[in-house]
């Protein structure tokens, strides 16, 4: 560490910069896998199945009790699945658009891992200048929806390339349905902001630490925003443009593969995506209500960021668990509820706060 | 005519939150999941197939073995009428022949050189356990048939046998015998 100390700074902010990338790329990538791993576990527990307890690579059966434990608990499943995925024949039918086909998935993949950069994952490590988050832009919440609309485009274009029916509608009803959710999450932060008067994602952390989270404040608009987020990646009861029961596989029904998995993957990691923002946005990021200084040792710091993804992960089990709990809605009761009620209740949640805002002065 | 018209109300204000269907939906999941979670204390409700299995009742038909008689000898006699009667010709009998070997027992004239019965053909409908005379071929209780190729899955005669095993409790010539000799027997006794 010592060595450290001699080089210039730009030199020691590019290298933790690096590592930092290199930390949260492949913290998130396992999150991913492992998310998966949880989803169809939970999933077999809410139908009362067992869910995949048999994976695992020779010998471990030979470990007594931990091994057999773990392959039941299907711990080497992600790894097996993540290995199919690369074996598989990467198969491009004849007919599609090749240049957009090929496009597509890096397209899905790339904006969902954007978003992570200027998430404040923890306090700080070490010394107090050793920021935990990758970019600490004072824009921070543009960036996000700037980066976040990017991502319908990689299902649009993937809808397009495949130059079929299905992947068409369901490129088609991505779409519509994220451009009309996309306004009611906008809407719903504003009045967040308006509270903090910052729009660095570090400085609305800051502001819950030490005045409450604001799910308390503003439960409208977290309300907004969930039901939004979970529109924005297409879970269930959002899942129109996937929905296997009628659209086959939706936009990605053509796709095989690596390529198939990059969608697989960017689904993920924009539900990473959106639980890390809403715990930001909501759930008082890294803070815990009487831990809310920023850390000054080593300890405190992994403590910060082990309580953010601590609540990442409850937000994640929280998409996995809506799953099973609705019907898929129908495409006009969606646009109903994306047109006719988030947006005037953001509009008026909007009124009421600054209002109040003006009113109290603050 | 008897028809029931569907009263379809508009939903209540209530409803229309999704709150209703949120709770509902909430307490369902909930309830599988607690009685399922193995953190929770709770055992498989499912059966952990390939390692348990059903245990099928008596009767059932499942795939049809070679049986042996009670001296451990083929009961067969090649008389090849499960092939005739088999609907989708699963079954493929190799007879003796004039100079073959003879039977393994004594009350019987030959039996099958080869006998072999494609499992991926057969239909388990139990018509050559019906047909056979000589009450050597049973359907019993596998219901489940692996294999890695198409050749494997063509059971020959040992294997059958070897499958099947003794099937004690019918010993038809044993009774023939019994019937025969009580046929000495005079004077007939009547009634
Ligand atoms: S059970 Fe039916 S199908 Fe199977 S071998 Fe016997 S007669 Fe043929
Ligand atoms: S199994 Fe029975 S019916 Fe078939 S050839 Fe042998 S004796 Fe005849």
């Amino acid at each position: 560490m010592d060595a450290l100390k001699y080089l210039d700074p730009t030199v020691q902010f590019l290298l933790f910069s690096v590592l930092k990338i290199a930390v949260v790329f492949g913290v998130t990538m396992t999150f991913v896998a492992y998310a998966v791993l949880v989803e169809r576990k939970v999933s077999a527990w809410i139908q009362d199945r067992v869910g995949p307890n048999r994976t695992a690579p020779p010998m471990v059966e030979f470990i007594p009790v931990l091994g057999p434990f773990l392959t039941r608990l299907g711990v080497f499943q992600p790894m097996a699945d993540g290995l199919k995925f690369l074996l598989k024949e990467d198969f491009t039918p004849s007919y599609v658009r090749t240049v957009y086909f090929w496009l597509a998935p890096a397209i899905a993949v790339i904006p969902a891992f954007m978003t992570l950069a200027v998430i404040p994952f923890g306090s700080t490590l070490g010394n107090p200048d050793n920021k935990m988050v990758i970019a600490d832009l004072n824009v921070g919440i543009l960036y996000t929806f700037g980066i976040v609309s990017l991502g319908v485009y990689g299902i649009v274009l993937a809808g397009y390339a495949a130059n079929s029916k299905y992947p068409f509608l369901g490129g088609i009803r991505s779409s519509a349905q994220m451009i009309s959710y996309e306004i009611a999450m906008g809407m719903s932060v504003v009045s967040i902001f308006m509270l903090v008067g910052d729009l660095n994602l570090s400085k609305v952390v800051e502001y819950q630490a030490h005045g409450g989270w604001l799910v308390l404040k503003q439960p409208v608009a977290f309300v907004i925003f969930l039901v939004a987020a979970f529109a924005e990646t297409n879970r269930l009861p959002f899942d129109l443009p996937e929905s296997e029961s009628e659209l086959v596989g939706g936009y990605h029904t053509e796709y095989s593969s690596m390529k198939f998995a990059l969608f697989f993957l960017g689904e993920y990691a924009n539900m990473i995506a959106s639980s890390a923002m809403m715990v930001t946005l909501f759930f008082g990021g890294w803070s815990l209500p009487f831990l809310g200084e920023p850390a000054d040792g080593l300890l405190g710091g992994i403590l910060h960021i082990g309580i953010f993804v601590a609540k990442m992960a409850a937000f994640m089990v929280l998409f996995i668990w809506v799953r099973w709990m609705f019907p898929r809605f129908r495409y006009d009761q969606l646009m109903d509820l994306g047109w006719r009620r988030f947006i005037p209740l953001a509009l008026a949640n909007i009124l009421v706060t600054a209002l109040v805002v003006a009113f109290t002065n603050r | 005519m008897s028809t029931k018209v569907v009263e379809r109300k508009p939903l209540t204000a209530y409803e229309r939150t999704y709150l209703p269907s949120f709770l509902g939906g909430l307490s369902v999941t909930w309830k599988h999941f607690k009685k399922t979670a193995p953190f929770l204390g709770n055992k498989p409700i499912t059966m952990e197939y390939p390692e348990q299995k059903w245990v099928v009742p008596e009767g059932y038909r499942g795939a049809p073995y070679l049986v042996k008689d009670q001296d451990g000898a083929t009961k067969c006699v090649s008389c090849q009428l499960c092939e005739f009667v088999c609907p989708p010709k699963a079954i493929r009998i190799t007879p003796p022949g004039q100079d073959g070997k003879p039977a393994d027992r004594s009350n019987a004239e030959k039996m099958p050189k080869e006998f072999e019965i494609n499992m991926l053909r057969c239909i388990f409908c139990g018509l050559c356990q019906e047909v056979c005379p000589e009450e050597a071929i049973f359907l019993q209780k596998d219901y489940s048939l692996t294999g890695t190729s198409r050749e494997e899955m063509i059971y020959d005669k040992e294997k059958l046998l070897k499958l099947g095993g003794t099937h004690a409790g019918i010993q038809k010539w044993k009774h023939k015998l019994e019937e025969a000799s009580e046929q000495e027997v005079f004077p007939l006794t009547t009634t």
